[in-house]
Order: C-alpha cells, then structure tokens, then sequence
C-alpha cells in the first residue's frame, strides 16, 4: 500500500532517494538543494541507507566522485542547484561522454549576476548541450514519480546516459504537498538491479576510462556517445507506461491539457504549468479554445511528437523561464520553432520570458498572453515575436 | 592499422585493450629536444627509470642502459632528477622533420 505524506520537493527526492538506496551519494549543499542533501545526512546517520554519502569540498568535486563512483560500477546520485550546476559544467560533460548512468536532482534556480536564490531554469537550460538527459516537473508528486523513472532509464542498456531531473526552486523545493508515497519495496522491485557494464572495480579486466583521443578518434566517439540519448525514447516511454501501470500516474513526453478541440495553445514547463491549467480553466470557461501543453522531456526534445499538436494550431505562446543571450529566442521557443519548420500548415507562434529570478506569474499573466494569440490568431499578424511577462518596462 | 567506426567502438569511450602503448609510440610526442645518455657517468641509482613517466628508460641484465627513444616524450625529467655532478643524462637537441615523424 503507498500512504499520502505530506512533504516538500526536497524531502519527496530524499524520500525516493531512501527507498532507490544508490551505492554513493556524493553532495555539496546549496540553496534551495540543500535540504535534500540535509536529510540524506540524516537518513545515513539514522543508518536508513546503506550508500556510502561523501561530502566534497564543491560540487565539482561532487560531480567528480560521481564519476568515479559510477565508473567503478555503483549506482550514483546527487543534488545541486544554480551555481553548483554550473560548477559542475565541466564534469557534465564527462560524465555524458563516459556514458555514466548518473542520476542528478536539480532544483531550478537562477544563475548570478546578479545574485539571487529563486526558481528559473538558467541552470539546466546552459547545462542542455552537456548530454543529460532532461526531465522537468510541475510539483511534488512529479519530481518524486521523475526522480523514480530517471534510474530506469539512465541505467537501460541502450540508453547508458546520465538523466537530470528539474523541479522549481522555493514553488517546489519548499512548497509542503500531500503526495503519494509507494512502498519501498515496490520502489526497489521497479527500479531493479543495477549491473555495472565495464565496472572499474572489476579487476581481472583490465581497461582505461576516460582516454585521450586525438582528431583520428574523438569524432567517433562522440557521435558513438549519440546514441545512448537516441536511443532513449522508446525507454522514456516504456518506463513511463510501466510506471502507470505500477503505481496507477501516467507519464509521456509532455502533458495536453484541455487540447482536444484547441486553436490556441500555451507552452509552458514545471511548475508555472499549474498556474497556466488555472488560467486555461478560466478563459475555456469564457468559450475561448484555448489549451496547455506542459514539455516532461527536455532532452531529448520530443520534436516530431510536439509538432504533430501544435501545428493544427492557429497560435501558439511558449513560455521560457531562462533567457538565452543574442539567441533567436529562448531555449524552448528556438526548440519548438524549428520543430513546425517542415510543416507547411503551422501556426504563428511567440515566445515570451516570465519568472527570471523567481518573478511571480500569475493567472492573469497566463491571460495577457492568452489575449495576445488570440489576436494573433484573428488578424495572422504578429507584432512583436519576443516578450517579457511581469517586467517592470 | 584500420581505424574503427563509430559503430565498432565500446560504449563510453572506454579501452578494454590494456598495454595498447605497445602500438601506439608515444615518442612521436618528442618535440626539438631528448635525453642522451652517458654510460660513464651513470651510477645505477635508477632515479631516471623511476621518474620517467613512459617507462622509456631502456634497462638490460639489470642496469640502466640508455633510452627507448620509441615512448621518451622529452619531457628532461630523468635528466633534472640524474644525481651526480656529471650527469648522465643531458638534454640535446634534436630535429626531426615532420615527414620523418610521420613515418615513425
């Protein structure tokens, strides 16, 4: 039987982390992370895990354990957040490249200058082109249910990838939520046995991790290392049907809310989804066509399945929590753009930054923006192609 | 020998061939300048053979007996680590033509 608790996003992936029990956890804490790695201090210090947790002096150093923990054939996990991402940058890449099954919970928030510890998604959207994969969550329950999924499927044999799971910094973090825990023992039973493939530890093969290639070889290496996240779509689906199965919450790609007959659509991730189903409530109520859809997997970016919704649209707003400097757009708006570029019917479709830095979005912002592609929509013209949401001007 | 594709390598970049150097002669690295060895000097102390980081020190019937040239990187650690006022092992100069490199 699971049981409801109430928790927090920190505590609901220390909860998934003590049931999952990985081989080594190795974290540095920092805000708003820093209570997942609290409490798992607490859970091995009350001898509830068995993993070994190491506490670096940074998180390239934690990310570095990581590394050498999965390379020697462990389960390995860890937590950050912002700066402590971004200090991880040069091991994202490692980790990718040696195809290491590492699982990260990232609580989303924003990259200084100048300083600030609230929710964006900065720090994951600069870590995109590392070779993790993505997922990001609307609440609690979600990052529990991702977090869960995540060892599944870095660990799949086609997949061998480490796996990045996003929830919003304090609106998730720290926001108390009644979610349901599964047992422990289910929780083991669906994750599985972990089998290392080329295990360090194992000495009587004899082998070099992390060689050096010159330009006759790294270029094959790093289109060998495509693969894994390739290959990772039938994965993420299979373990997202198993997991419905398992424990009755189904999981896909992305979420459609109330997109059955829509001519309107607002792209929006995390846990603003949830201000925007409010707001979409609202406007359906007012007769307007209008519907959500809530991006699950970031990377890979499930272009084809994205652009089969949203072409039949008459216009469409993607909301981006995270801005990309001198770019054609933010990253999830250049992401959706180029998916509907081979369709010869395909909507008008704008991109507007809200929350930076944690900045409120509220319903009415949600119907500001609802009111601008509808105009779009009636008049086939847009204006202006880029915006920002809740901006003093 | 006949350089693998993308399909044919083990996943992450790992090498399950160990002793691989064996092939591949790190000392095509050497670049202006290598260690010459001067038998006289040598007192068979093996700082040399100890401190070299390509096991390039060439050892026969137990004594150091000059340098594999095949795997010497010239990177003069045996030479600065030689203990005796006349060294053993001095840095020269030495040229190689990059044709002649790619050759060896």
């Amino acid at each position: 039987m699971s049981t409801l608790k109430t928790l927090n996003g920190n505590q609901t992936i220390a909860e998934a982390v003590r049931q999952v029990d990985p081989d080594v956890l190795a974290a540095y804490p920092i805000t708003p992370s820093t209570a997942i790695v609290e409490t798992i201090a607490q859970f091995k210090a009350d001898g509830k895990i068995t993993g070994e947790f190491v506490c670096p002096e940074s998180e390239h150093s934690a990310m570095s354990v990581c590394i050498g923990a999965a390379s020697a054939g462990g389960r390995v996990m860890t937590a950050t957040a912002s700066q402590g991402l971004a200090l991880m940058w040069e091991m994202l890449y490692i980790a990718a490249g040696l195809r290491l099954p590492i699982v990260a919970a990232i609580v989303n928030r924003s990259l200084s200058a100048p300083i600030n510890i609230h929710g964006d998604h900065s720090d994951t959207m600069g870590a995109r082109d590392s070779g993790w994969i993505q997922i990001y969550s609307e609440n609690c329950q979600e990052a529990y249910d991702n977090f869960i999924q995540a060892f599944r499927i870095a660990e799949h044999l086609d997949v061998r990838t480490p796996v990045l799971v996003g929830l919003d910094g304090f609106i998730i973090s720290h926001s108390m939520e009644v979610i349901q825990v599964e047992d422990d023992a289910k929780v083991k039973e669906f994750i599985g046995e972990y089998q290392a493939l080329y295990p360090l530890l194992d000495t009587k093969n004899k082998m070099t991790v992390g060689p050096i290639d010159f330009t006759d070889y790294y270029f094959e290496h790093k289109r060998s290392q495509l693969e894994g996240i390739e290959n990772s779509p039938p994965v993420i689906e299979t373990v997202g049907r198993e997991f419905s199965q398992k424990f009755g919450r189904e999981y896909g790609f992305f979420e459609e809310y109330r997109m059955d007959d829509a001519e309107l659509c607002i792209v929006v991730m995390s846990s603003a989804a949830g201000t925007g189903k409010d707001a979409v409530d609202e406007l359906r109520e007012e007769g307007k066509k209008i519907g959500l859809l809530k991006p699950r997997v970031f990377r890979p970016f499930p272009h084809e399945k994205i652009a089969d919704v949203l072409r039949k649209m008459k216009a469409v707003a993607v909301l981006d929590r995270s801005s990309s400097p001198g770019a054609f757009g933010a990253p999830l708006f250049t992401e959706i753009r180029s998916s509907l570029y081979d369709y010869d019917q395909r909507p008008k479709i704008v991109n507007y930054v809200y929350g930076l830095g944690g900045r409120d979005i509220m319903v009415e912002h949600f119907k500001e923006v609802a009111e601008k592609i509808e105009r779009i929509a009636d008049t086939g013209k847009v204006d202006e192609i880029y915006g920002y949401l809740n901006l003093r001007e | 020998m006949k350089k693998e594709s993308w399909k044919e390598l083990t996943i992450g970049t790992i090498n399950l061939e160990a002793g691989n150097s064996v092939r591949n002669k790190t000392g095509t690295w050497r670049s202006g300048r290598k260690p010459q060895f001067i038998e006289e000097y040598c007192i068979q102390c093996f700082f040399c053979w100890l401190y070299c980081p390509h096991f390039a020190i060439r050892v026969e019937g137990g004594e150091v007996k000059g340098i594999n040239y095949d795997y010497c990187t010239g990177c003069g650690v045996c030479s600065v680590e030689c203990p005796p006022k006349e060294k053993a092992i001095v840095m020269v100069k030495e040229e190689i033509k990059l044709a002649e490199r790619s050759e060896r």
